[in-house]
């Protein structure tokens, strides 16, 4: 229940915020809620069943494709996504049964080969996925939006359709299951948890909100290609769950607004500096990069549960002590 | 509180749509980004991560030229500003840049977008805003769509053309070898295949081999080369590409003459890359339309070396650098016709218009009907570890035209090197 | 069968360097039980150490001590200086310092020498001897091979010969237990950091040259295609990774050869689901499995 209203009042929230944001902004607010998909996703899969995936990229492109072939044959946004998360599901149950075979680091890797060997099947097979250039998404944008507005809007209102499912489950009995798979599976097998089928299940659930992700990608981008997944998107959607904080979902939420939000501050930021030319073209780019990466070690030295695992701990702070 | 709050909000609101849907100009056309003392225009470039080596150079080149006109007194008055954005090379970041360009920097116009796949993906976004899309830094075809996307125009000789000049090369002064293409793979590759096919017919080539930047071993493409006997190797390759394909060649002990897309064809970069290895270069034939930056002799590279020198000086000035400040000197040239009440319905009519001269050796191909950029080439060759140019001109077109010689002379840089 | 012959010297010469690289992965892990996802970019933060030195010298071999050193004193400085102070508790927290540290040295190795990619010399050449008409092997190739035996052979000296090779085993495995004993348990990870560091130094000095150039983003290909190497022999054997490497090696060039370039990130992905699929833990991986 306290989910439900959540999820009412983060919608009501989207839809006044959207009416109060400029088109950039919303575009912004909208490629927020197609990482919160992903990273709500990942969260699932490493922060509550313990699993590792280096190759969510891969598995948003496998999404953001299904969304770019659907609109060129029937031009229905609405099912399109739907299929791109139909997709993604069975892509996703076919490498969580190999995943669930595997621990660690040698999850790390094959996953971390998979989010190399999808983008290089669009070269492989050009004359279906055009190789390096990539695919169009028709889009038929309603006439009374904006279209950022609506982008925004059907992003945003995906993710938090998302949000509450995944809070529910978080919550359920499969939840459970998850946690107790995660945090020691002989524990869980011996009380009865099948730990295989768990996982599975969670990297199944996990691939479908990534799929869905891409597929707002692809949504919002109008164009699919595979250089718009690369490793790197894998690996920066780790770091937005762990900065954000593996403990929750509000973690997730952290990490893909600082996926967004922390570049351009930093461009911002450096944008006002005045420098020499030849400065200029070896910091322009390199700076803000860097910022990011000491940025990066400096949260995980100094709040080890991420983003959300400091807020509550000042949180609780602020309850312990209420008289300073 | 809370209401005040949201009656500041509500005002805030206001004022955001209303100075937000207004276009300065009125009903004359749009005028965004233009004020009576400035231009904004825009870019997306890869200035980090593994394509930036050598394309990171091309916009403080661009940049360094509209200091120089700035310093000038501007255009109409007006002082350019240009704002170069990182996108890595990564279609996503293209996206999120081009956005905060448009509908947040409010930029006139995007100058000289770098990449295929990158710039393919903002085409629809800029056609909804009405953005100028001006000289798009690739050879694709993909540009000149002047039904599709109006607002796009091309600059690079398209690698089809390139193809068939190549190919038309081969033909005349290596006639009977046995030809071989090695291209990267994707359209790049694919249009020069096509090109080259063109003219020498589709089974001249008798070995066709492709690479993916993601892979650099290339050993296993030019063994297969060297194993069909190939005499002459087209190259579609970018600058790294060239560099690892001739060393890698070089080790085989095969010795193609090399035959190399403009792209990978700067004799600086090459050098640089390889070293102590850069002899192998020796006798690589290339094409381009612009000036070699080695040549001080050619008036336009005389005059770009100066405003380099003066506006970019630690930048080495090389093939790239020339290609920026050419982008730089047309777009100048392209806002001098305009006129002085800029639109970008004026800016895109005076573009159609064309007439343009400078610093290219082939014509530009714009019109109504035509968004591609330059329609040729002149050959190149290394020798004694410098790239000159050689022979005519040619021009042609991406289908089945001729190749022909392009007599026309270039005119010299007016003074100051600045259109007017 | 020429073209059998030159793909599978060609795949064994390539084999070799990841294999190299694949080894200072094992060295890391067997030493902090972390994937050091910095490897890549802290081993050409190293190869520029050695392309200055080698500028200004004019001796590659300077310049290759030069590396090997800096190496081992980077290892040092980001497991002294970061990796200590990042909890241990949560294996993840690691590998996001890690991917903190990938973006800061490849900024500043931006910052500091440009984009451009850089030549790097080989002290050997490179030119593949003739044999029967197929170029095979170079001298450099035969160097690449001798130096990755030389690393496995002072690793399994180390490891098995030399109680500091036992202590820092034991120090990885059971810290707790190995700090009772008497063991200086973060002496030991500072060691094993320098060493992974130092192998991997060196395996970017062998690698770089056969590829593109010296530029912060020479390894991140090296490092994907050596981790699936590491993780196809098993994380923690030094012959795996050798193993491992020479076997990707083999697999790729042939894949390209046969099939084209564009294909050779799907085998590398096949090859490796195939071993994992039937070994999980690798194929040298121990006999008992152990949860990670």
């Amino acid at each position: 229940m306290r989910t439900l209203l959540w999820s009412v009042a983060a919608a009501a929230g989207l839809v006044a915020a959207t009416a109060m944001l400029d088109p950039f902004r919303n575009y912004q607010l909208a490629t927020i809620a197609a990482y919160l998909c992903a990273t709500a996703g990942l969260t699932v899969l490493t922060g509550l069943n313990g699993q590792l995936s280096l190759g969510h990229g891969a598995l948003m492109a496998i999404g953001a494709y299904t969304v770019a072939f659907a609109q060129k044959s029937w031009d229905s946004l609405y099912l399109s996504l739907a299929l791109a998360v139909v997709v993604t599901t069975v892509a996703g149950a076919v490498v969580g049964l190999a995943a669930a075979r595997l621990r660690g680091p040698y999850l790390a890797g094959a996953t971390l080969a998979l989010a190399i060997a999808v983008p290089s099947i669009t070269i492989t097979f050009q004359s279906v996925f055009n190789s390096e250039q990539g695919l169009p998404v028709f889009l038929t944008p309603p006439r009374t939006l904006d279209i950022e507005r609506w982008q925004a809007l059907v992003a945003g209102g995906a993710a938090v359709l998302v949000m509450w499912l995944l809070a529910n489950l978080s919550r359920s009995h499969l939840g459970r299951r998850m946690r107790a798979v995660r945090d020691n599976e002989v524990a869980a097998s011996l009380t009865g948890v099948a730990v295989s089928r768990t996982q599975v299940l969670a990297f199944v659930i996990s691939s479908a909100c990534a799929g869905l992700g891409g597929a707002l990608m692809a949504f919002l981008a109008q164009s699919v290609s595979p250089g718009a997944f690369p490793l790197t998107l894998s690996l920066f959607l780790l770091m937005a769950v762990v900065i954000g904080g593996l403990g929750s979902l509000a973690g997730a939420l952290w990490g893909a607004v600082l996926l967004v939000a922390l570049p351009d501050v930093i461009h911002s930021l450096t944008e006002g500096m005045v420098l020499k030319p030849a400065m200029a073209s070896r910091l322009e780019g390199n700076l803000p990069l860097a910022i990011f990466g000491v940025t990066l070690i400096i949260v995980m030295l100094a709040a080890p549960g991420g983003l959300q695992g400091l807020f509550s701990r000042l949180l609780k702070r602020g309850h312990h002590a209420p008289n300073s | 509180m809370h209401r005040i709050v949201s009656v500041a909000l509500a005002a805030v609101l206001v004022a955001a749509c209303s100075s937000g849907g207004e276009t300065p100009g009125g009903a004359k056309g749009d005028s965004t980004g233009v004020t009576d003392t400035e231009i904004v225009v825009g870019t997306h470039m890869p200035l980090t991560g593994p394509a930036a080596a050598g394309y990171s150079e091309i916009a403080p080149a661009t940049k360094a030229y509209f200091d120089h006109v700035n310093a000038s007194g501007g255009v109409h008055g007006r002082k350019i500003t240009y704002k170069v954005m990182d996108d890595g090379y990564n279609p996503a970041n293209t996206q999120t840049v081009v956005r905060q360009l448009v509908l947040q920097d409010r930029v006139f116009a995007i100058l000289n977008g770098l990449g295929t796949p990158t710039h393919t993906g903002v085409l629809d976004f800029l056609k909804t805003n009405k953005v100028p899309d001006l000289f798009v830094a690739s050879g694709s075809r993909t540009w000149n769509q002047p039904e599709k996307y109006p607002h796009t125009f091309g600059f690079n000789t398209d690698y089809t053309v390139e193809g068939k000049i190549l190919g038309n090369y081969i033909k005349q002064s290596l006639p009977g070898k046995k030809v071989c293409f090695f291209g990267q793979d994707d359209d790049f590759g694919r249009d020069s295949l096509l090109g080259v096919e063109k003219v020498l017919g589709a089974t001249a080539v008798v070995s066709k081999q492709k690479y993916v930047t993601s892979n650099t071993d290339v050993a296993p493409q030019v063994g297969a080369m060297k194993a069909a006997g190939c005499e002459v190797v087209v190259l579609a390759t970018i600058p790294g590409f060239t560099a690892l394909s001739m060393g890698t060649a070089a080790r085989l002990a095969f010795k193609p003459q090399w035959v190399v897309s403009n792209v990978g064809s700067d004799h600086p970069t090459l050098a640089k890359q390889l070293g102590n290895a850069a002899p192998l270069l020796e006798g690589m034939v290339g094409v381009s339309n612009l000036p070699s930056p080695a040549d001080l002799t050619d008036p336009w590279t005389a005059a770009f070396k100066k405003i380099h020198d003066q506006y970019n000086g630690k930048a080495p000035f090389n093939g790239n650098a020339v290609y920026g400040l050419s982008v730089g000197y047309l777009f100048v040239q392209a806002l001098q016709a305009a006129g002085k009440d800029l639109t970008r319905e004026g800016l895109l009519a005076a573009v159609e218009k064309n007439g343009f001269k400078g610093p290219g050796f082939a014509p530009l191909r714009y019109s109504k009907t035509n968004h591609s950029g330059y329609g040729g080439h002149r050959l190149t060759k290394v020798a004694a570890g410098v790239q000159v140019f050689f022979g005519d001109v040619f021009e042609t077109d991406s289908a089945d035209g001729s190749v022909n010689v392009f007599g026309e002379q270039r005119p010299t840089p007016p003074a100051n090197t600045i259109a007017s | 069968m020429e073209r059998f012959a030159f793909l599978t010297f060609d795949g064994l010469a390539n084999g070799a360097v990841y294999s190299a690289f694949a080894l200072a992965l094992v060295l890391i892990w067997r030493a902090a039980r972390i994937v050091n996802f910095a490897q890549g970019a802290m081993a050409v933060a190293a190869a520029y150490a050695a392309y200055a030195v080698t500028s200004a010298t004019g001796s590659y071999w300077l310049g290759f001590a030069a590396a090997l050193a800096g190496g081992m004193a980077l290892g040092v400085l980001v497991e002294r200086g970061v990796m200590r102070f990042t909890s241990h508790s949560a294996p993840l927290n690691q590998v996001i310092v890690a991917l903190g540290l990938v973006l800061t040295i490849q900024a500043g190795l931006g910052m500091l020498y440009g984009n451009e990619f850089r030549p790097v010399g080989t002290p050997f050449s490179r030119d593949a001897i003739d044999v029967g008409g197929v170029p095979l092997l170079s001298q450099y190739d035969v160097f690449v091979f001798a130096a990755v035996l030389t690393i496995v052979l002072l690793l399994a000296l180390l490891f098995t010969k030399t109680s500091t090779g036992l202590r820092m085993r034991a120090a990885a495995f059971a810290p707790e237990v190995s700090r009772l004993l008497g063991v200086n348990v973060g002496g030991m990870l500072t060691l094993g950091w320098a060493l992974a560091a130092g192998a991997g130094a060196v395996a970017a000095m062998l690698v770089i040259p056969t590829e593109l150039g010296l530029h912060p983003h020479a390894m991140d290909l090296v490092f994907v295609t050596s981790f699936t190497a590491a993780v196809i022999g098993g994380l923690d054997s030094p012959p795996g990774a050798v193993v491992g490497g020479l076997l990707l090696g083999l697999v790729l060039s042939y894949v390209s050869g046969y099939l084209g370039s564009s294909v050779t990130p799907i085998a590398a992905f096949a090859a490796l689901l195939a071993v994992l699929l039937a070994r999980p833990q690798g194929l040298f991986a121990a006999s008992k499995a152990r949860q990670a």
